[in-house]
């Protein structure tokens, strides 16, 4: 029977290919689908402790996280754009200049 | 009546603030003129209130709010209105107030004029909450505020420089100002000790409170916070050890002087014996050593006076000694003997100083009175009060300093302690000789000033006619001495004279008369006549021992200068070198050092490359949750 | 037995696609392998009974995220392999693993779940549209509109940040189009 634990850990599982994603790559689009693997992988968690504690607050949760990752999305590539009409790239590497 | 009991606290304080509004422009007559109205209000609530209480007997307590609340503890700024301090109030004020039209005319040329009267208002409204107040904490407020005040107007000239102790005994204003200063906080702490042992043994400080639980006390607990009690008050009013900065405190402006040095701060300490009379009453060892030491300082601060030059210097050690009378009366018991020459000595040693300022402003500032001499033709106004204010110091009759005075040579006599009642009839001996010393040298006698280039003038007349209401006092106090007893009595004890004493009262007041007398007329003899007669200054004299001795205060400043303060020093450099600079300051270096290295040492996380960041924050967050999965493993 | 075999094989395919995304150098591979991915993860949504979420996650996810980046894609030049000096795969893996591991061991644990009450439960017998409605309606109506302001704003902000200089081309050298015209014009 499938219970709880193996939905989390799925979820956790998922989190963590979406943190090896941010960690290792430097394309600043492949950092966006890393993001949204990992917000999608909050949802899978929330959307199972809704069911097993037949509780809807989780699934409002999820609603928002979408929400949001709607807006990061709108947002976020619309900066993406401006970024490589400004430098031509969006390799992290190229686009340090801060260096302190 | 409780708006009076306002009026005459916050008066001051209004007073203060309104020309510290000034305290940093032009020199502002109306600032003084004002300052003056001010403290006059607070003088004529506080009459009032003395008249309320005269007629009804009605004590007037006032909580004004809750000042400390923790825990158990718990303080209340409270005042009271009671027979003393509705005299110590009135007195206060009273002086206060002439004391300030006073400085409108003697502080007439100095810059810092509206400074000046912001501090002396400060002052006023520091004393009035010492001596109101209703609880010992109040009543140690009012202390260190007067504390910091006299800081303050002693070390008013604070740009004059330094000087050798030989050209100048007090070194320099600022100088003396820190030694009253710290003189004081050591003795303060003294009174700290003594308020401790009160609060835990009885755990209250209102005044009622503590004395009512004193059947419950032991007897060594009493003691003890006598003692302590009584170091404090022996800082205030410049009792031996703590006496030196008295007489170095007359580098203030002679005004401050008047009020600070002679008639009001300098007898807290008096007043704080008065005002806990049933807890010293309940230690007669106490009392009794008070009341010894009070006459030797008497005696002690007397023989000073006899070689001083100086004179204010005069002047203060003749407060000094008055002082040790009011401690002498204090101690035997006679509390309310003790409050009347306290306020009869307000009035007369005022007079006599703010005299004293006039001659002094008059000299510019000279003070050595063997460069005056024949001075009262150019200034008779002065010569009459000082005159008169030193007949009242030297206990003649019908003056206020005899009928107060006599009252505690014959307490002395009466409590059959015959030594103390020897010394102070002595000490009344010569408390004569040298008040009029001082005012035969400085008025009478050869002309000595105008070789030297002194054109002395007289003080304006609105000063002299300010003077008048304490002329008038020190002459009359006296004579209402049975109705005040009647007034006083009603709060502190009654002190009866023995049937003997009282028998032998008259001959006892012509023994002190004698003395008195005699000390004047050899005064006369030795400095007020001129021609073939007149006073020379013999060098040979002044080189003997005991005349050295004198005039080097029985080297006691030197002492302290050698064996405290020089030590002190030393020991303190060590400190400074040894445990401040390598220790202390070199923890906190080497905090700052250590948060300086380590931002240096991580500057390198800082590449300006977003992914490093994110690695970092990753880094960051599987280390929380790390440390999350430990923490929840032991719950 | 049918809910085991669609979890097993749900979860099987999502951390494939998902792996793939990640480590894909191709733009083109990641994004779909991340747009089937979320196709399943809705279908993890209608096992739980969650069936408006799963919807909502098509429609939003699937369809209109998916739908943005692959046009937002078009202003990049999204044939070409990305290349990129990754990090050091030591230290990645040691992270994403330890991460993986600590959050498995958390929720493998077992739970004391006895003081969890549900704050909004579900009701028997009504559809889970029609539960979410009337919670989000009532319970969340704040949060809901202050995120339809957020769309909304974002939405401001994504026409602002991209419609800037939209005429010109991202792709091509702007240089060499210029050249073009001269050229042209000079014949």
């Amino acid at each position: 029977m499938i219970g709880l634990s193996h939905y989390l850990v799925v979820s956790a599982i998922l989190f963590s290919i979406g943190l090896v994603g941010v960690l290792r790559r430097r394309n600043l689009l492949m950092l966006f689908f890393a993001t949204e693997v990992m917000l999608n992988a909050v949802n899978i968690a929330f959307a199972a402790i809704s069911h097993y504690y037949n509780d809807l607050t989780g699934q409002m949760f999820a609603f928002f996280v979408i929400a949001i990752a709607a807006s990061e999305v709108a947002v976020g590539l619309g900066i993406l754009i401006v970024l490589f009409k400004k430098f031509g790239s969006l390799n992290l590497d190229d686009l340090a200049n801060m260096r302190g | 009546m409780e708006n009076l009991v306002y009026i005459a606290l916050f008066a001051p304080f209004a007073s203060s603030l309104f020309a510290a509004l000034f305290g940093m422009s032009q020199r502002e007559v109306f600032v003084g003129i004002v300052a003056s109205m001010f403290i006059g209000t607070a003088f004529i609530s506080s009459l009032l209130l003395a008249i309320h209480l005269y007629t009804t007997g009605d004590v007037i307590n006032i909580t004004m709010m809750d000042w400390i609340h923790a825990g158990d503890f718990n303080v209340s700024f409270g005042f009271v209105v009671d027979q003393v301090s509705v005299t110590m109030m009135t007195v206060v004020t009273l002086v206060s107030t002439v004391v300030h039209v006073y400085a409108i005319g003697y502080m007439d040329h100095d810059k810092s004029f509206n400074r000046f009267f912001s501090y002396l208002s400060a002052f006023v409204f520091s004393m009035m909450i010492l001596v109101m107040s209703d609880n010992f904490l109040g009543l140690f407020i009012g202390w260190e505020g007067v504390g910091v005040c006299s800081w303050l107007l002693i070390g008013f000239w604070y740009h004059k420089a330094d000087q050798t102790r030989e050209e100048n005994p007090s070194v320099s204003p600022s100088w003396a100002a820190n030694e009253a200063f710290i003189v004081n906080r050591i003795a303060d702490l003294g009174m700290l000790v003594g308020i401790f042992v009160l609060y835990w043994n009885t755990g209250t400080l209102k005044y009622d409170e503590v004395f009512a639980q004193l059947p419950y006390l032991n007897n060594g607990i009493i003691v003890t916070a006598t003692i302590a009690l009584f170091i404090g008050a022996m800082g205030k009013s410049a009792q031996f050890p703590f006496h030196t900065w008295l007489t170095d405190a007359m580098e203030g402006p002679t005004p401050v002087s008047a009020l600070i040095h002679a008639a009001t701060m300098v007898t807290a300490g008096v007043f704080l014996v008065i005002r806990a009379n049933p807890l010293f009453h309940a230690a007669p060892e106490v009392s009794f050593f008070i009341a010894s030491l009070g006459t030797f300082v008497a005696f002690y601060a007397a023989s000073m006076a006899l070689v001083e030059r100086d004179l204010k210097r005069i002047i203060a050690y003749s407060t000094l000694s008055q002082l040790g009378y009011m401690f002498a009366a204090a101690g035997l018991g006679a509390y309310w003997i003790a409050l009347f020459h306290l306020a009869a000595h307000a009035f007369f040693k005022a007079l006599l100083f703010l005299g004293g300022g006039n001659v002094m402003h008059a000299m510019h500032d000279e003070l050595d009175i063997f460069k005056m001499g024949g001075m009262k033709k150019e200034m008779r106004g002065t010569w009459i009060y000082m005159t008169l204010a030193s007949v009242a110091l030297a206990g003649l009759p019908p003056l206020a300093g005899f009928w107060s005075k006599d009252a505690i040579i014959e307490t002395a006599f009466n409590e059959h302690t015959y030594f103390l009642w020897i010394m102070l009839v002595v000490t009344a001996g010569m408390t004569a000789f040298y008040s009029f010393r001082q005012v035969f040298m400085t008025f009478h006698g050869e002309d000595r000033h105008t070789p030297l280039g002194f054109h002395p003038h007289e003080m304006y007349k609105f000063v002299l006619i300010a003077m008048s209401p304490l002329a008038v006092l020190a002459t009359i106090t006296g004579w209402y001495m049975k109705e005040y007893e009647d007034f006083i009595t009603e709060l502190l004890p009654h002190y009866e004279m023995s049937e003997h004493t009282h028998h032998l009262a008259s001959w006892l007041g012509l023994v002190v008369l004698f003395f008195a007398i005699s000390g004047i007329v050899w005064a006369y003899l030795k400095y007020a006549r001129i021609g073939r007669h007149a006073w020379k200054r013999d060098k040979e004299k002044e080189q003997g021992f005991f005349y050295k001795l004198l005039k080097n205060q029985y080297y006691v400043p030197k002492f302290y200068e050698e064996f405290i303060t020089k030590p002190y020093a030393m020991v303190s450099a060590v400190f400074w070198e040894k445990v401040d600079l390598k220790i202390v300051d070199a923890t906190v270096d080497n905090i700052a050092k250590a948060f300086y290295k380590s931002g240096d040492a991580t500057r390198g996380m800082q590449t300006g490359n977003l992914s490093n960041y994110l690695n970092w924050m990753a880094v960051g967050g599987v280390l929380l949750l790390v440390i999350a999965a430990i923490s929840a493993m032991f719950v | 037995m049918y809910e085991m075999i669609a979890f097993y094989l749900f979860s099987a395919l999502t951390i494939g696609l998902f792996i793939v995304t990640v480590m894909s150098k191709n733009v083109l591979y990641a994004m779909t392998s991340l747009a089937a991915g979320m196709v399943l993860i809705s279908g993890f949504f209608f096992i739980l009974g969650a069936d408006f979420l799963g919807v909502v996650q098509l429609i939003v996810y699937v369809g209109a995220v998916m739908a943005l980046y692959s046009f937002a894609m078009m202003f990049f030049d999204a044939t070409r392999d990305i290349k990129e000096k990754n990090t050091s795969s030591a230290l990645v893996f040691l992270l994403g693993g330890m991460s993986a591991l600590v959050l498995v061991l958390m929720f493998a644990a077992p739970m004391h779940s006895d003081a969890i009450t549900a704050l909004y439960p579900m009701h028997k017998g009504v559809g889970n549209a029609q539960d979410v409605g009337i919670v989000l309606f009532t319970k969340y109506l704040v949060p809901f509109e202050v995120a339809a302001v957020m769309l909304l704003v974002a939405m401001i902000a994504g026409i602002i940040l991209a419609g800037k200089k939209m005429d010109k081309s991202l792709t091509k050298d702007t240089a060499v189009d210029d050249e073009i015209l001269v050229v042209k014009d000079k014949k």
